[in-house]
C-alpha cells in the first residue's frame, strides 16, 4: 500500500534536517515558489484532500474562501491541537518527522500569501512542540523560513505556541482565541475565520495531516493524489489504533481497504487481543457514533464497509458512523458500553468551555445519570431521560462540542439499549460481569 | 504577603530572554499570545501559579492581572493551588480506561496511600486522573512532568515512583 505521509518515517535522523532534506524534503517548496498560489489551490482542489481533523471539509474549497483585503496581512494556522479521544496521528508525525509538517506549512503558506502562520500544539505535547521548534529553526538556518525564502523574494516567520490543557481549543475559533493569549471560548459564527480569524484578520486554520498532505500534492500533482483512494475519499488517511487489538499505533492506509481487512489484516491491527469477539468499534474519534459488532465491517445493506469517509457514514446515524479524526477504538466482549458511554461523558463534561447551558448543564447531567446507571442505581425512565437531554444538546451549542457529546449517547442507546436495560433490571449482577453482545437487529435500507 | 517576598518573585535573566523570544514572535501589540507558554515558563519556575506569580507575568506582559487569571484557571494544566513536587497525571480517557488504568490508578492510591486529587504528607507526590493525552495506542499511561511514561504495568510504577522519590524534580516542564 502506498505510503505519502509515513513512507520515510522510520528512516533514521529523518528528524534532523540534513537527513530530510538528503531524503528528497522541501522538494515541494522549490516547486510552488515557481508556482503562481493560484495553481496551488488549483492544484489542492483537483487532489480533492479533505480536512483530516475530523470534519472533513475540502481543503481547497477553505482555501478559496480566504478573503484578501488589500493590505491587510493573513495567517495559515496549524491545528496541532490533537485531543479527541483515540487520536494520536499528529502527535506520531510530529515527533517522527517534524520537516513533514514545517515544509507543507510553507508551501500551504506560499499559496494563500501568508507572511506569518503558526503552529498550535497541545500544551500536553510540549515534549513534541521542542521537536517541531527545533526543526523550525533548521529550517530558518537553512533559507526555508525568513526573509526572501531561496532567493524567491518570498518571506515567512513560523512560530509554534501552545495550549495548556483544553480539548475545546481543537474548536477552530476556540484555537484562534487561544492563540490571542485568551480562555479558549468558542466564537459565535458567522464572521468565519476565513474572514476574521487570528487578530480579526483573515485566516484558515487546517490540521497537522492535512497540512502534510500538500507536500505530496505538489510534488506528484493533485490529479495523481485523487487516483489514491476511492470517491471522494482521495489520498491517503492517518489512523490512530487502540483499544482491544493486537497490533495498536498509527497506520496510513489507502481508504479504499476494508474494515475487515484492517481490523483482521495481520499488516494492520492484527485482530482481536486474546482471541476474543468483536463488541464495537468507535471508528473515528469519541464523538463520532459506537458501531455495534454486526455493522462494524458490513454495512446495514450487507455491503463490505470500506475505511472511506463515505463507506463509514453509510446509514447515517441509523447504522453508520464517521471517519472523524480516524481515532479508531476496538471494544472486545467482556467491555462495557454504559462505563464506556459514561466514561466519554464525564470527558465532554469536564471538557465544556461552559458557554451555552444545554452543554454545560446537559454533559453533566448526563454523566449523573450515567453513572447511575453504571453503578446499578438506574431506573427505565433513566434511559429516557438520556435520550432526551442529547437531544437537548444536539444542534442548541455555538461549537460543535455540544454534538460531539450528544453522539455517543445517542448512538449507545440506539445500539446497546438492551444493555442499559439489563444493567437496570439486574443493579446487582452489572457489578459483577458484562452483558457481552447485543442482538444483530435489522435496518429497513433502500436496496442497493 | 511582604514587600520583600513580593520583590523576589522575578524569572532569573535566562527566562527572561525566552520571554522576550517568545514574545517577540507576534506583531506589535499582539503580545498578549505568548501568554499561554510564559504560564507554562512561570510554573515550571515557580512551582505553581500563586497569585503574586500571575501578578509578575501580568506586569511583565503588560496585562490587567484579571487578564491572567481567568487565562490560569480556565486550563487544566496550570495549578493554582500547590501541588506537589512531582505530579502523576494518570489518563482515564476511554481507551486508557479499557486497558486498564482504574487498576493503576487504585495501584498508585494504595502505593502512596492517597486519593486521586491528593498529595502526599511528605509534599512529594500529587495523583491526578486527566483526559485524554493523546497516547491511547500505549495505555495505560501517565505524564510526570513533561514526559510521557506509557504501557504501564505494577512493576513500571513501582520503578517510576522509587526514582522520582529519589530525584523530585520540579512538577512540571523543563526549560
Amino acid at each position: 500500500m502506498r505510503k505519502l505521509l509515513l513512507d520515510k518515517i522510520h528512516v533514521e535522523g529523518i528528524e534532523t534536517y540534513d537527513v530530510y532534506r538528503r531524503e528528497g524534503g522541501y522538494r515541494s517548496v522549490e516547486k510552488a515558489l515557481k508556482m503562481t498560489p493560484e495553481e496551488i489551490v488549483e492544484e489542492v482542489k483537483t487532489s480533492g484532500l479533505r480536512g483530516r481533523g475530523g470534519a472533513g471539509f475540502p481543503t481547497g474549497l477553505k482555501w478559496s474562501f480566504l478573503a484578501k483585503p488589500d493590505g491587510v496581512p493573513r495567517h495559515l494556522l496549524c491545528n496541532a491541537d490533537e485531543s479527541e479521544p483515540g487520536t494520536f496521528k499528529d502527535r506520531y508525525l510530529m515527533e517522527k518527522n517534524p520537516h513533514l509538517l514545517i515544509e507543507g506549512m510553507i508551501a500551504s503558506s506560499f499559496a494563500l500569501g501568508a507572511n506569518a502562520s503558526y503552529i498550535y500544539i497541545r500544551g500536553e505535547y510540549m515534549f513534541v512542540l521542542k521537536i517541531v521548534e527545533k526543526a523550525i529553526a533548521e529550517a530558518y538556518a537553512n533559507g526555508w523560513l525568513g526573509k526572501n525564502i531561496q532567493g524567491s523574494g518570498y518571506n515567512l516567520d513560523l512560530t509554534i505556541t501552545c495550549g495548556a490543557g483544553a480539548y475545546i481549543c481543537g474548536e477552530e475559533t476556540a484555537m484562534i482565541e487561544s492563540l490571542e493569549g485568551n480562555r479558549g471560548n468558542p466564537r459565535i459564527k458567522p464572521p468565519f475565520p476565513a474572514v476574521e480569524g487570528l487578530w480579526q484578520r483573515p485566516s484558515v486554520v487546517n490540521n497537522v495531516e492535512t497540512i502534510a498532505s500538500v507536500v505530496p500534492i505538489i510534488n506528484d500533482g493533485g490529479a495523481e493524489y485523487a487516483k489514491i483512494g476511492i470517491g471522494r475519499s482521495t489520498g491517503t488517511k492517518l489512523i490512530s489504533a487502540s483499544g482491544n487489538i493486537n497490533n495498536p499505533g498509527v497506520y496510513e492506509i489507502d481508504m479504499n481497504m476494508t474494515v475487515e481487512e484492517f481490523i483482521y489484516g495481520d499488516d494492520f491491527l492484527g485482530g482481536i487481543k486474546n482471541g476474543k469477539k468483536l463488541k464495537a468499534c468507535v471508528p473515528g474519534g469519541s464523538s463520532v457514533p459506537i458501531l455495534p459488532h454486526y455493522l462494524v465491517t458490513k454495512t446495514a445493506k450487507g455491503e463490505d464497509r470500506l475505511m472511506s469517509y463515505e463507506s463509514l457514514a453509510d446509514g447515517g446515524f441509523e447504522s453508520g458512523s464517521m471517519l472523524g479524526s480516524g481515532g479508531f477504538i476496538v471494544y472486545d466482549e467482556d467491555q462495557c458500553i454504559v462505563r464506556n458511554t459514561y466514561n466519554f461523558t464525564r470527558f465532554y463534561h469536564h471538557e465544556s468551555c461552559g458557554q451555552c447551558s444545554p452543554c454545560r448543564e446537559g454533559t453533566g447531567w448526563m454523566e449523573k445519570v450515567l453513572h447511575n446507571i453504571e453503578i446499578g442505581k438506574g431506573s427505565m425512565e433513566d434511559i429516557g431521560l438520556l435520550w432526551d437531554i442529547q437531544k437537548n444538546i444536539e444542534g442548541n451549542t455555538i461549537c460543535p462540542l455540544g454534538d460531539a457529546a450528544a453522539w455517543p449517547v445517542a448512538a449507545a442507546i440506539r445500539h446497546f439499549r438492551e444493555e442499559f436495560e439489563w444493567h437496570v433490571q439486574n443493579p446487582q449482577l452489572c457489578l459483577e460481569k458484562n452483558y457481552g453482545l447485543v442482538a444483530e437487529k435489522t435496518f429497513e435500507v433502500e436496496p442497493a | 504577603m511582604s514587600a520583600e517576598a513580593k520583590n523576589s518573585i522575578e524569572f532569573p535573566k535566562d527566562l527572561l530572554k525566552e520571554v522576550g523570544r517568545l514574545t517577540a514572535q507576534y506583531p506589535e501589540g499582539k503580545q498578549k499570545s505568548a501568554l499561554l507558554r510564559i504560564l507554562h515558563i512561570a510554573q515550571a519556575h515557580f512551582g505553581w501559579l500563586d497569585v503574586p506569580v500571575m501578578d509578575y507575568v501580568a506586569r511583565l506582559l503588560h496585562l490587567q492581572p484579571i487578564e491572567v487569571y481567568e487565562v490560569a484557571t480556565f486550563y487544566s494544566m496550570y495549578d493554582t493551588k500547590k501541588p506537589g513536587k512531582v505530579k502523576l497525571e494518570v489518563c482515564h480517557t476511554g481507551p486508557c480506561a479499557i486497558e486498564g488504568t482504574e487498576k493503576i490508578i487504585t495501584y498508585i492510591e494504595n502505593k502512596l496511600n492517597i486519593k486521586v486529587g491528593e498529595t502526599t504528607e511528605d509534599g512529594i507526590f500529587t495523583l491526578k486522573g486527566v483526559e485524554c493525552l493523546g497516547a491511547c495506542g500505549y495505555a495505560p499511561m501517565l505524564q510526570a512532568g513533561h514526559k510521557y511514561h506509557e504501557h504501564l504495568t505494577e512493576a513500571k510504577v513501582d520503578e517510576l515512583i522509587e526514582r522520582y522519590r529519589k530525584n523530585p524534580v520540579a512538577n512540571y516542564m523543563e526549560y
